[in-house]
């Protein structure tokens, strides 16, 4: 079963083709990761599986649902985090995961912020307004918030940006634990490629909105003869060919 | 009842933010009751300069009218502002992908503005009573009637405006501030459709707000309820509450095919 599946995705803008043709497809329970380079079509993709953008032409698919037709009922099955996304910074972390609880329907709610604020380290931030959290505690409120409604598939855009080492390792093992235990399928975002390697059993890599080489990360290394996979993404970002 | 559930988290957002922002709260309140105090001290001025019962009538108009006119007002920037709040506090990214329809949020919007239009005009009431013995709810439960009237034409002038906070951006926001004022000269607020030039005298027709006060003044100054102007008002209201749906549905969908809904705040 698949959690996601793009077929032809095209998205067209009067001066500048985002995304041209781009097909590929995420299994439930696996983590799949979308590179490339600033303007190579990540976020208009991420936009258009998230229903923020129409696409021009083609499909996707997300959970089994046609987000051109019923984009609501996979809304509520999935959940994205981006830290270039800002939850009020009034309300305090609480107030926020109890808002966007409200908007998924979580059932027992207090409960359920509860476990998310241990997992995440929260629990003595709760009673703090967002805006007065450091870059780092921000993103920890974002991932819990995208945790809240236990998604089939979480959407992540650079999950680990602006966090420090000791925690960036410990969201990514929570990530992995998260997808072991629930059988959910993750898509990220990243420019961490050493996180990629390690998180990513398949990678998309894009270019001018076309997907320019996928495979796993292994196959990937191995194909170019690279060390690593942030190799690979410098030879494929600077080569000429698509 | 997720729809429910949904509409009062936005709800709820809201009304977390005033709490926890006296600036926005004293805001509500500030505008009305500095509209009310200038006016309704302008009313006395007349009323003791033109003795007899037509100048107390005319000063009574005036009181009515400001407050009247703020509920329209209020209740127009109630959900422009909450709307922009999203914008400012650039979380419409994650409202937009999460399972709340437009409808609901349209809803919640509808449901903060009712709230801040309430506690906005609640101290400017008590102050048109204390000061300028001015009794808004005097005429009966027939006010009900125009509040809702008024409240309703706030409203679809609010979505036009969101409406083009889709199509321009944040740049636009400027509207939310001044575009219910422009209709101001139309409304018929303080004088009668008659004393505008018959050419303008059909622009203000289409508006509620005429019928509305051409009715409240008739009221006011002979005790009447014209049920004739209350109908023709609520009918004008819901027409242009169906355009102004129209307009918001065709608006959020052309900004979803341009990609606006990512670079609202931009």
């Amino acid at each position: 079963m698949q959690a996601i599946r793009v077929e032809n995705l095209t998205k067209r803008y009067p001066e500048t083709l985002a995304v041209d043709d781009l097909s590929f497809s995420l299994a439930r329970g696996q983590i799949l990761g979308l590179l490339g380079g600033n303007g190579a079509g990540k976020t208009t993709t991420i936009s258009m599986l998230l229903g923020l953008l129409v696409p021009t032409s083609g499909r996707i698919t997300v959970l089994g649902h046609d987000m051109a037709k019923h984009r609501f009922a996979a809304l509520a099955r999935m959940n994205f985090s981006s830290p270039y996304i800002s939850l009020p910074a009034r309300l305090t972390v609480r107030e926020n995961l109890e808002v966007y609880g409200h908007l998924y329907n979580v059932p027992k709610l207090k409960a359920r912020i509860g476990q998310l604020a241990e997992q995440f380290k929260l629990t003595a931030l709760l009673n703090r307004p967002a805006g007065e959290l450091s870059a780092g505690q921000k993103t920890r409120v974002a991932l819990a918030k995208s945790f809240l409604n236990q998604p089939e598939l979480l959407l992540l855009d650079e999950p680990t940006a602006s966090l420090d080492p000791d925690t960036g390792d410990y969201v990514r093992t929570a990530l992995e634990d998260y997808r072991r235990e629930t059988n959910a399928a993750i898509l990220l975002a990243s420019h961490n490629m050493a996180e990629v390697e390690r998180l990513c059993d398949e990678v998309v890599m894009m270019k001018q909105g076309r997907v320019a080489d996928k495979g796993t990360p292994a196959e990937l290394i191995a194909r170019y003869g690279r060390e690593d996979m942030e190799d690979v993404f410098l030879h494929i970002a600077r080569s000429e060919a698509l | 009842m997720p729809a429910a559930r949904r509409v009062w988290g936005l709800v709820y957002r809201h009304l977390c933010m005033y709490r926890r922002s006296w600036p926005r709260l004293a805001e509500i309140a500030y505008w009305p009751t500095l509209e009310l105090l200038i006016w309704g001290f302008t009313a006395n001025f007349f009323s003791r300069g033109f003795h007899g019962s037509a100048a107390i009538l005319a000063g009574s108009a005036l009181v009515a009218g400001v407050l009247l006119w703020e509920i329209v007002l209020r209740a127009q920037i109630g959900v422009t502002l909450s709307f922009m709040e999203e914008i400012w506090s650039r979380n419409l990214g994650h409202l937009f992908v999460s399972p709340l329809r437009p409808a609901e949020m349209v809803l919640a919007l509808l449901a903060v503005s009712a709230i801040r239009t309430f506690i906005g005009l609640l101290p400017a009431t008590i102050i048109a009573f204390l000061l300028y013995r001015y009794d808004v709810f005097a005429p009966g439960p027939v006010m009900v009637l125009f509040f809702l009237n008024l409240l309703f034409m706030g409203w679809w002038v609010a979505l036009g405006i969101v409406s083009l906070l889709f199509r321009y951006g944040a740049g636009a926001e400027a509207l939310a501030w001044t575009v219910a004022f422009g209709i101001t000269p139309m409304a018929c607020v303080f004088y009668p459709l008659a004393s505008l030039p018959v050419w303008v005298q059909p622009v203000a027709q289409a508006l509620p707000a005429a019928h509305i006060f051409e009715g409240l003044r008739a009221l006011l100054l002979s005790g009447h309820t014209e049920l004739n102007q209350l109908a023709t008002a609520a009918v004008l209201n819901a027409a242009w509450m169906v355009a102004a749906i129209a307009v918001f549905g065709g608006e959020f969908r052309r900004a979803r095919i341009r990609g606006a809904l990512i670079s609202i705040g931009e």
